[in-house]
């Protein structure tokens, strides 16, 4: 129940997860005991972008001191198959290279020894002969037609290439007054999570039948639609690969859906070594090999009348998402599809996305997933087309955004959005910034030749996923044989125990978000009890919990669909302990009061019943509970939002139940000496819907911000001209410190969501959409006031000093000789 | 100097937040795995083990430094203070772990450990750092959960508080907002 008394006690409110984490009581993967003779396995990786393999040489690995096995890739073709992807492709990953290697950190070659620094120590006797082929380094050249190709036996590097139309885009273009059009590049980035990935993986040959069967225990965070791809690839009933999560996970942001592929092989390394073996991914190969956002570069283009009112748009979309198309990409278009137009009320829209192979890193989940590229190029855009016709960029906005009365809106591409009031955010933002204030602080620091910006960003943020959206990829006739795909399945369990206790599971994957912490405030507020009195368990088991593919930690699904499937269940159990308890109180079911730890009819606080007591009652005495059905002892609820359909036959998508709003503004000043961005000002407003808590809601913004100001100034995965990996350390790839992050002003709107049990939307992600463009914008703007500020508007993320400085020069007129090239962090 | 050979099993004996320990190790085993997997005190992290992050952050003779970056054999004989010393005597948590609770400064959790072990010994510095010389304290740890903000505010609170303290009564015994092992 409540903390021992003590000068420091919790305050009501405070998370249930911190008294732990904050003595040192965690239980992330790598803190949980290993079963004895566990062996610990470290990973070659390839030291080549793109290579024919002559042959790997294990032999004196196998003899080195300590090790036990070694696992190959002929163990690998043995035992397995190849991940499947969301498309067909002509080149599905393996977990080891076996011809050839596609990117610099492709797993070549497992050694298990008894503890990690003999198998690190092994690793140096594996020798590989490399025949060096030419690697694709980008998007431009992987597009050209006698370029390499990612894989020597590729026709060509793109993968899909899929064309949508929507209203009439080409009319509408050719009758506009004005064309704005935009080319931008978004560069391949990530969240870096401070815990890598753990995987503790065993293989039980008398399981499935004598067939063998995996157990695995590992910080991986979902979505949990791979488990059916690693089960598959595994070659065994997905009841035959028991996976289980942790209680701490040390930060996800997506990125730890990137380990399925480590978990597939894993098992393969305990299957060879004949014992469990363990996996610490080092930051090394965190940085190298686990995962990247995509890269984009966009054309995009939009018919403009002179009021700035946005009559059409026109999107050519080009992403690397890296050596393979690896599930559940090319899911970073797709996410965002349905709502590619934004905040804005615009009926025409014409797309165009390729997927190209390159010889990097194979993309994924990236805090944000799809949304930082679509609005990198759509924000920029609305900026121009402001510069452009001369007008406020205010005034854009509201002339184009969703009217509050045309709430659900549907996109043109298919996006249901929910609510919202967005010129009355928008209004709450630049009240928060005092913009009048602002602009007399531009104006002011103009006079004086300061580069000083405003910037804004609109975005429409997405939250829990349709699991049928990345079939949008494919077309109408492909999904019609694929059969339909569509929503989004949330589960949870609450459950009574023999002494009345009540312990709920969910099945959300946190990763520090908080998450028991609302679940028990829920479910306490249900039973009229203190969020101390519920256990809420997130360790999710395969085999015993409730779960779907739609399980785990992304698209911001907890808020909206799991935090409500918890309040649905708590409810159902509520009113079948009411139906049994009711004759005792005398009253109808719906009249028990659940209050304090104890029941009593409405009316009639002075005859009360102990909660526990009545709670526990069928366990002890189920016979006397079964007249008003089965014993309440348990409730199981799966949620999905009813919005969620399958693709259309016209390729529309509703890719996500809620859709929340972020206007952000951002002002800034950039030392032209030394090309360094100085935030002034950075107001984020947000409307997303109902907040069930509003100190961790802040907690998301504040966080999501952060990795959104490192994301635009200063992260980037780098490769040399080789395809050689240049980020392989937080010394070269540089995170924000607390000197670098300033607070930034949190303001709130809520229009709750319809379509969500508790009225919740997500808002974990919206500022990593937000915020680097709205950066950007305000440079751009800070820029404008240079004498040839058109040569200077071509911004490239991460805005570091030197880039800055060369845009800056560039901006002057003079020709920004070698700057570029002296980027920040160093090159190894 | 002492030499060993490199698969040697070496004792190494610590004061671990108050209590005697030892373990054998390899000379080149780090200070975070003898801590972690020979002793069990899972609480320090690791996130880097290049001396980046900042999470592996413990004490060594009161001294605030990175166990990544320390081999097990040169703690021999030291006194470490972790994070699972900071509570109080009962358990409870001090004032700085209490001050983090209560501004919802921690998400994950993982980066905390080090951050409060820098915390502990700059809260035993005297004079105490002032408010704006907090952040480049703290400037060698790396968080991805939390942004700093609510994690500055919770560290400059209990500065303050213990400052505001001295001042009140500059006789009694120094209250430093961490349990001292
Ligand atoms: S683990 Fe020691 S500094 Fe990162
Ligand atoms: S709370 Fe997660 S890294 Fe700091």
């Amino acid at each position: 129940m409540s903390e021992r008394a003590s000068r420091f006690g919790p305050s009501a409110g405070t998370r249930v997860e911190d008294a732990a984490l904050l003595c040192g009581r965690g239980q992330f993967a790598d803190d949980l005991g290993c079963k004895p003779g566990t062996l610990h396995a470290a990973i070659l990786r390839s030291s080549h972008a793109h290579a024919r393999l002559r042959g790997v040489d294990v032999s004196a690995a196998e003899r080195a001191v300590g090790v036990r096995a070694v696992l190959t890739a002929d163990d690998v073709t043995r035992w397995s198959r190849p991940l499947l992807a969301a498309l067909r492709v002509p080149v599905l990953q393996p977990v080891l290279a076996k011809d050839a290697v596609h990117y610099v950190g492709e797993p070549l070659a497992v050694v298990l020894a008894e503890n990690r620094y003999l198998a690190e120590d092994a690793l140096e006797a594996i020798r590989v002969e490399y025949e060096p082929l030419p690697p694709v380094l980008d998007i431009a050249q992987a597009l050209t037609l006698d370029g390499p190709r990612a894989h020597a036996d590729l026709a060509q590097n793109i993968v899909s290439d899929r064309s949508y139309c929507y209203g009439d885009p080409d009319a509408a273009l050719a009758a506009a007054s004005h064309r704005v059009r935009l080319q931008i590049a978004y560069p391949r980035n990530t969240a870096t999570p401070l815990e890598c990935g753990v995987v503790v993986a065993e293989h039980f040959p008398d399981g499935n039948g004598g067939h063998g069967a995996y157990e695995v225990m590992s910080n991986f965070t979902g979505p949990m639609s791979l488990h059916a791809v690693m089960a598959m690839a595994l070659q065994v009933p997905e009841s035959h690969l028991r996976l289980r999560f942790p209680r701490d996970v040390g930060g996800s942001f997506g990125t730890k859906q990137s380990l399925f592929s480590a978990i597939v092989l894993l098992c393969l390394a305990a299957r060879k070594a004949g014992a469990p073996v363990k996996w610490v991914e080092d930051r090394r190969e965190h940085m190298t090999a686990a995962t990247s956002a995509t890269a984009r570069r966009s054309h995009i283009e939009a018919a403009v009348q002179d009021d700035g009112r946005i009559a059409a748009l026109s999107f050519d979309q080009i992403d690397d998402v890296g050596a393979y198309l690896r599930a559940p990409e090319p899911a970073t278009f797709y996410r965002m599809h349905g709502c590619l137009t934004g905040a804005y009320a615009i009926q025409h829209l014409r797309v165009r996305n390729r997927v190209v192979l390159t010889n990097k890193t194979p993309t994924g989940l990236v805090r944000g997933f799809g949304g930082p590229q679509v609005y990198f190029a759509l924000e920029r855009l609305v900026q121009r087309i402001a510069v452009q016709l001369g007008l406020d960029p205010l005034d854009v906005y509201r002339r184009n955004f969703i009217a509050k009365d045309a709430f659900p809106y549907r996109a043109a591409a298919g996006a249901l959005i929910d609510s919202g009031d967005y010129a009355a955010t928008l209004a709450v933002a630049l009240q928060a910034a005092d913009i009048t204030a602002l602009r007399d602080r531009q104006r002011q620091a103009r006079s004086e030749g300061r580069l000083y910006g405003i910037g804004f960003a609109a975005v429409v943020e997405p939250s829990i996923s349709n699991m049928g959206y990345v079939t949008a990829a494919l077309t109408a006739e492909q999904r019609a044989h694929a059969g339909p795909k569509q929503g989004a399945l949330a589960a949870a369990t609450v459950q009574i125990d023999p002494l009345g206790g009540i312990t709920v599971g969910i099945d959300s994957m946190p990763a520090g978000q908080g998450h028991r912490t609302v679940c028990a405030q829920r479910v306490a507020a249900v039973f009229g009890l203190a969020p101390g009195d519920i256990v809420v368990n997130s360790e999710l088991d395969t085999q015993k919990d409730a779960w779907s593919i739609a399980a785990g930690n992304y698209s911001c699904r907890f808020a909206g669909a799991v935090a409500g499937a918890v309040q649905i269940a708590a409810q159902r159990l509520r009113d079948r302990v009411a139906q049994h308890c009711a004759d005792l109180l005398g009253c109808a079911p719906q009249d028990v009061v659940f209050a304090a730890g104890s029941l009593h009819a409405r009316g009639q606080p002075e005859h009360i019943l102990p909660l526990a007591r009545v709670l526990s009652g069928p366990h002890w005495a189920p016979a006397l509970s079964t007249e008003a059905g089965p014993p309440p002892l348990r409730e199981t609820v799966f949620f999905t939002p009813e919005t969620l359909h399958a693709p259309s036959s016209d390729d529309r998508v509703n890719a996500s139940a809620t859709y929340g709003f972020v206007f952000d503004l951002c002002a800034l000043e950039i030392d032209r000496t030394t090309g360094r961005v100085y935030i002034d000002r950075y107001v984020t407003a947000h409307d997303a819907g109902r907040l069930l808590h509003p100190a961790l809601a802040d907690g998301q913004v504040r966080g999501g911000f952060a990795q959104a100001l490192g994301a635009a100034l200063s992260e980037e995965l780098r490769y040399d001209g080789q395809g050689r990996f240049a980020s392989q350390t937080l010394s070269d790839y540089l995170l924000p410190t607390c000197l670098d992050v300033p607070a930034p002003i949190i303001v709130h709107t809520q229009t709750p969501s319809p379509f969500t049990p508790l009225g919740a939307k997500g808002i974990g992600e919206g500022n990593s959409m937000s915020t680097p463009v709205c950066i950007a914008n305000a440079v751009a703007d800070a820029l404008s006031s240079l004498p040839q500020s058109e040569h200077c508007q071509d911004l490239r993320l991460p805005l570091t000093p030197a880039t800055v400085l060369a845009l800056v020069a560039g901006g002057q007129g003079q020709a920004a000789t070698g700057t570029v090239a002296v980027q920040t962090g160093k090159i190894r | 100097m002492k030499r060993w050979k490199q698969s040697e099993l070496v004792p190494v004996q610590v004061e671990l937040n108050g209590v005697q320990r030892r373990g054998l190790c390899e000379p080149r085993v780090l200070l975070s795995d003898f801590l972690r997997d020979t002793l069990g005190a899972t609480g320090t992290h690791v996130g880097c083990e290049t001396g980046e992050c900042g999470a592996c952050t413990i004490r060594v003779d009161g001294v605030a430094q990175r166990s990544c970056l320390t081999l097990a054999v040169q703690a021999d004989g030291r006194c470490i203070e972790t994070v699972e010393g900071l509570a109080q005597a009962d358990g409870s948590l001090c004032e700085l772990q209490h001050a983090l609770r209560e501004r919802f400064a921690l998400q994950c959790g993982f980066c905390i450990p080090g951050i409060l072990m820098t915390c502990a010994e700059m809260l035993k510095r005297r004079p105490l750092p002032e408010d704006e010389q907090i952040p480049g304290l703290l400037a060698g740890h790396l968080c991805r959960c939390t942004g700093y903000t609510d994690l500055l505010a919770a560290v400059r609170h209990t500065v303050a508080e213990v400052r505001r303290r001295e001042a009140a009564h500059p006789a009694s015994a120094p209250s430093v907002g961490v349990h001292d092992a």
